[in-house]
């Protein structure tokens, strides 16, 4: 028992009890994002972050800031301020090459109580959640996970809301008790600003945390996923299904992909019969895209597919059945046999870049491939 | 030997939770409890090293009296204890209140059974959906974290020294770290096993311990439960789905239809937008 | 293995084997209860109709309690014809108190059930399968389960598996079913608000009505039915297996077909369907009852074949000679005595009870089942039965003695001529008398 007693004394006080520092909350003005890279790469939903850190920083009248952690990474500080940060914190130092929870999150915790954002945003990515979680303990504050909307209201409330129980509902939720209030969110669902080299902004060089003898993890090695296909990022995805019928008709889909410069997509029902990889997978339980356009072929329109494309700005929809539900969300439909309308597209697209091509030789005619 | 906590939540079985179209509400009714689908892959990593080096796995779950369901089927598959951290003032936890308490039941169970060598925790709930509470209660304890981890490639007890694979989305990244480590288990970590009949029995007889808020004498009441939780959920709904007005493309023949779709596409501005010239 | 031994151990947790493992252990003894679904209920289909004598033997007042959906205040007989049907029904709100019967879901109720054992004291083993009995010089002294270390030994082991029993084919007491010994029913419940519901079928809250529908299943021998629970129908229907071999049709496919039925069909329109599941029934009936007890065991429910098929009694029947087969292993517990000869007081406990009584007066009806005039009982027959009656209630100015006799006319072609009705008339009543 007096052993118990003393185990209990001999530790130190608990993190993430009371907010240090003061709790004068007035104080806490902006929004702050920070900004996930690897080797030098931001991950495009911080710059979809700061897009919408942007338009929320102007409803507060306030200031919008980017973190950036790193090694080697200044140009990313230019490339926040092109993207919309009015001020960027820079901690660049070899041993922060890479993402380690601590050293980090320590970065982070500097940066927040020495300049108080009231908001603060990072991509609901692995690192980004992880990094998160960490943090909004140790200040501590309310983290709202995996937002897919941000407003502000006027009293200056972050309303970030997310989808809970499979998709099936949204929540908005709120943090009043503490600053900053914190929120993870989903990639591809805002939009980043276009790149602007006209921009201006302050850098704030910032130092690391940590020594680096006082960091015990190690990253022995990335082993990078390749051939994965960047999902997120393509403005044309052409997206299989259960009617494609079996492996074979995704070749039908490549080529069209091709011609249009965009990447194949697909169901989970396709991905679950094996027809092709999982990084292919759109939806709940895949990935969360924003092309430009959309083709979802032999598709039936699943919520649970829809939830992960319904923000492409043009959807055409190719199916047999004219009562399938996605066609409630596409822009345009056609009810007819893949097999037939999908090679005749490719064609009438080939076509029109032929005759172009006749007319004004001197033009390339590969479209741009993102 | 080593002492390792896995952190577990009984959780609504989310695929057969229904929205009831009139009220727009949820109907929970009949939806069955299940063990949060991430956590039987910590619980089952925790028995996988209790088999190659020895160890006593603790199970904790902060939850309703209900949840012992959940415990007993954790005791099954082989956990030596299991810890069900109950009290009335607990409800309404969020995540920063939830890692509190469990960093405490942790700590009460270092004092109880010996020092906690490495905590297991899922990805995330069903539920919830947060993956915060992992990284809360390694926070809170002091200790390292390894997120997303989908394989364990090697554990040294005697440098006490782990090596794991993360997950991420461009690749995986080999992490080592010295313990006490926090873990949070992806599926793809191992297949949780199916308990043995002996399991079963000792299960259907078990009682799992319960701490109430007596247990911990230093708790600080303010930061649990709703009260302790910064979180509001201030409305839910159910999102309306997109309404577009779909023109249907009709024509003579595949050919005349793809004609029609590509001269629709050309008159947008998505040639602008995408350089198609 | 498992070291444990227990007093009992009981496969299936089904009704039968739910009420033997509750019974046994009230009892005192020390009793495994062994499920091969998820948890109780999981996998079982019925109708399905609850009635209310026999589980309150058990458990007083069971219905204050269990989940239930409807009690039944109203049954009805519809004898289709191809876009008609002859009605038949009876009402009565003394139905009401207390209940006669109710409607049910196994899912929910196969659980609560199981609870009320477990309370009791029986422990559950779920999401585990019996894979064989295991047997010492001629006695069964335990099971031997699809788990690690699966071995369970006990002093009684109580087979209720259901109507496939592979215990019992395993014993030797069943053999092989007989495609004219069971029929393959397929059952979907649909969801529909309680109100739409209530409005449809003329009822107040808590109020169910149950309709047997005979005809439409495509000349081959079987019943269909359809009835209220609170938030959601079951309508499903059940041919002999024999026919549907026979006529090489889809049991599917006659569902389909009745839920087309005009009138089946403004009952159920606008309905999801929820779920889809298909199940035998055993109708063999009391021909076909094994032996009950021996060394060591004793068999109960659908495993033994306890079906009254004609009156759609089947729950009701496991759960009587479920708590049988426990109250005779207390007993045998008592005395220390589990052979053969000590268990065989269950058999004439079984015989002493209605079951054995119902079973026998229907005894007969199997053999008119299987005996090939399926296609005139459940086609030809309900279908003149259907145009007599138009025939009859037809204005026409056809004078009524003559309506008679073209009415009767529809009957008598439609069964092959006088004699042939006589002769099915008395084989059906031979049937259904014992
Ligand atoms: C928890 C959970 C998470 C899920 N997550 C996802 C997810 O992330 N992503 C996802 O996609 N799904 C997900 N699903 C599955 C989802 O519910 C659907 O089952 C799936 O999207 C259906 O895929 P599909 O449209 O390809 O197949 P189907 O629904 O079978 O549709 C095939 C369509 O092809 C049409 N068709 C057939 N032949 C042809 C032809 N020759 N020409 C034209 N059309 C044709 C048919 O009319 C039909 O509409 C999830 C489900 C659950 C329960
Ligand atoms: C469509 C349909 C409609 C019906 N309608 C009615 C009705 O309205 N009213 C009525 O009273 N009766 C009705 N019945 C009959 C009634 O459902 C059965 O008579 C009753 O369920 C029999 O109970 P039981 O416990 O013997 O068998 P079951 O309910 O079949 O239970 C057997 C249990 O044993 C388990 N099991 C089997 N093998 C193993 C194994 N090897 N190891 C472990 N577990 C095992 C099974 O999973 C199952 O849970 C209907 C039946 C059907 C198919
Ligand atoms: N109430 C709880 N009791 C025990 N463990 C929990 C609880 N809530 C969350 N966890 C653990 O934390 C992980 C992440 O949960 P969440 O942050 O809710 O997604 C889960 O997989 C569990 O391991």
């Amino acid at each position: 028992m007096a052993e118990k007693e003393q185990k209990e004394r001999k530790r130190k006080p608990m993190v993430g009890l009371q907010p240090e520092g003061d709790v004068d909350w007035s104080s806490y003005r902006g929004v702050l994002v920070v900004v996930e890279q690897r080797a030098g790469k931001a991950k495009s939903v911080s710059w979809q972050l700061l897009g919408q850190g942007r338009r929320l920083a102007d409803k507060l009248e306030a200031p919008l800031m980017a973190l950036v952690i790193g090694s080697n990474v200044s140009h990313l500080a230019r490339e926040a301020i092109y993207y919309g940060a009015d001020r960027v914190f820079l901690c660049d130092s070899p041993e922060l090459e890479n993402y380690r929870t601590r050293p980090y999150s320590r970065v982070c915790l500097h940066v927040i109580r020495t300049y108080k954002p009231e908001i603060v945003l990072m991509g609901a990515t692995y690192t980004g959640r992880d990094l998160a979680g960490a943090i909004a303990t140790h200040l501590p504050t309310g983290l709202t996970a995996d937002s897919t909307q941000l407003d502000v209201d006027d009293e200056r409330l972050l309303l970030a809301s997310r989808p809970a129980f499979s998709e099936k509902m949204l929540a908005t939720i709120l943090c009043k008790q503490f600053k900053p209030q914190m929120a993870t969110a989903r990639a591809g669902v805002f939009e980043a600003l276009p790149r602007d080299e006209s921009r201006t902004g302050e850098i704030i060089p910032v130092p690391p945390q940590m020594k680096p003898e006082e960091i015990t993890t190690e990253v022995l090695e990335f082993l990078e996923a390749t051939g994965k296909v960047n999902l997120e990022d393509a403005d044309v995805i052409v997206a299989g299904g259960r009617g494609l019928g079996g492996p074979g008709a995704f070749r039908l889909l490549q080529d069209l992909a091709d011609e249009l410069g965009g990447v194949v997509g697909a169901s989970r029902a396709a991905v679950d019969l094996g027809w092709i990889g999982h990084d292919h997978q759109i939806g709940q339980t895949g990935a969360t895209v924003r092309p430009k356009l959309y083709f979802a072929i032999g598709i039936s329109g699943a919520i649970q597919h829809v939830v992960g494309m319904q923000n492409a700005t043009y959807i055409v929809a190719i199916n047999k059945d004219p009562e399938a539900p996605i066609f409630k969300i596409a822009n345009y439909g056609i009810v007819g046999d893949l097999f037939q309308i999908v090679p005749a597209i490719t064609n009438a697209i080939r076509q029109r870049k032929a005759a172009k091509d006749a007319a004004d030789p001197q033009q390339p005619s590969t479209p741009q491939t993102v | 030997m080593l002492h390792l906590v896995v952190c577990i939540k009984q959780v609504p079985d989310s695929r057969e939770i229904r929205i009831d179209p009139k009220t727009n509400t949820l109907v929970r009714e009949g939806v069955p409890a299940i063990v949060n689908y991430f956590d039987l892959h910590a619980l089952e990593e925790a028995l996988r090293i209790k088999d190659e080096h020895g160890a006593r796995v603790t199970v904790i779950t902060m939850g309703p009296p209900s949840a012992e369901k959940a415990l007993r089927q954790c005791i099954s598959m082989g956990a030596d204890e299991a810890v069900l951290v109950s009290d009335r003032a607990f409800a309404g936890a969020d995540t920063l209140a939830t890692s509190y308490v469990l960093a405490l039941a942790i700590q009460k169970a270092e004092d109880e059974w010996g020092p906690v060598d490495m905590v297991l925790c899922g990805k995330q709930t069903l539920d919830g959906d947060t993956g915060q509470v992992g990284p809360g209660i390694a926070c809170r304890l002091d200790i390292e974290q390894l997120t997303y981890v989908e394989k364990v490639e090697y554990l040294d007890t005697e440098k006490r020294e782990i090596v794991v694979h993360r997950h991420l989305e461009d690749g995986v990244e080999r992490v080592k770290a010295k313990l006490p480590v926090l873990i949070t288990a992806l599926a793809e970590l191992n297949r949780p096993r199916r308990a043995s009949l002996p399991g079963l029995l000792r299960a259907a007889r078990y009682r799992p311990i319960v701490w109430t808020t007596n247990d911990f004498p230093n708790i600080d009441r303010s930061k649990i439960g709703l009260r302790g939780s910064p979180t509001i959920v201030s409305k839910t709904w159910v999102p309306e789905p997109k309404q577009v007005n779909t023109e249907f493309i009709e024509g003579d023949g595949p050919e005349a239809v793809a004609q029609a779709l590509i001269d629709r596409l050309y008159a947008t501005d998505l040639p602008q937008k995408l350089g198609w010239t | 293995m498992a070291e444990e031994r227990f007093d009992v151990v009981v496969v299936g947790a089904g009704p039968a084997g739910t009420a033997a493992a509750y019974t046994a252990a009230k009892g005192g003894l020390k009793v495994a209860l062994i499920e091969r679904g998820e948890f109780p209920g999981a996998k079982n289909v019925f109708g399905g109709v609850l009635y209310r004598k026999q589980l309150e033997d058990l458990i007083p007042d069971f219905w204050k309690e269990a989940p239930l959906e409807r009690a039944i205040v109203e049954q009805r007989l519809w004898i289709l014809g191809e876009d008609s049907a002859v009605t038949f029904g009876h009402r009565n709100y003394k139905y009401k108190e207390p209940p006669n019967c109710w409607t049910g879901l196994r899912v929910k109720f196969d659980q609560w059930f199981a609870s009320k054992a477990e309370q009791a004291g029986a422990i559950p083993i779920y999401e585990t399968v019996v894979t064989e009995l295991l047997r010492e010089n001629g006695r069964v002294v335990g099971v031997r389960t699809d788990r690690e270390d699966g071995d369970l030994r006990a002093n009684i082991v109580i087979i209720a598996d259901g109507v496939n029993s592979l215990l019992g084919k395993s014993l030797g007491i069943h053999r092989e079913w007989q495609p004219d010994q069971v029929s393959l029913a397929v059952k979907e419940i649909i969801a529909l608000p309680r109100q739409t519901i209530q409005d449809r079928f003329n009822l107040d809250d808590n109020e169910g009505c149950t309709i047997e529908l005979i005809g439409q299943t495509c000349g081959m021998a079987g019943l269909g039915f359809l009835y209220t629970n609170q938030e959601t129908l079951s309508i499903g229907v059940g041919v002999m297996v024999s026919d549907l071999r026979k006529k090489r049709i889809k049991p599917y496919d006659v569902l389909e077909g009745i839920k087309r039925h005009p009138m089946i069909h403004r009952l159920i329109q606008g309905g999801e369907v929820k779920e889809y599941s298909a199940h035998l029934i055993p109708e063999g009936g009391f021909d076909s009852i094994p032996p009950l007890a021996g060394d060591g065991w004793m068999i109960c429910g659908d495993a033994a074949q306890m079906v009254n098929a004609v009156h759609r009694e089947g729950t009701n029947l496991a759960i009587t000679s479920g708590r049988l087969a426990g109250e005779t292993a207390i007993a045998a517990h008592a005395k220390g005595d589990f052979s053969a000869g000590a268990l065989e007081d269950y058999s004439k406990a079984v015989r002493a009870s209605f079951i054995y009584k119902d079973l026998k007066k229907y005894r007969g009806v199997h053999g008119l089942l299987a005996s090939g005039d399926s296609e005139m009982l459940f086609e030809k027959l309900p279908q003149a039965l259907n145009n007599a009656a138009y025939e009859m209630l037809l204005v026409d100015g056809v004078p009524k003695k003559e309506k008679q006799k073209i009415a009767f006319r529809h009957v008598r072609d439609a069964a092959g001529g006088n004699l042939n009705l006589l002769r099915l008339f008395l084989k059906g009543w031979r049937a259904m008398n014992g």
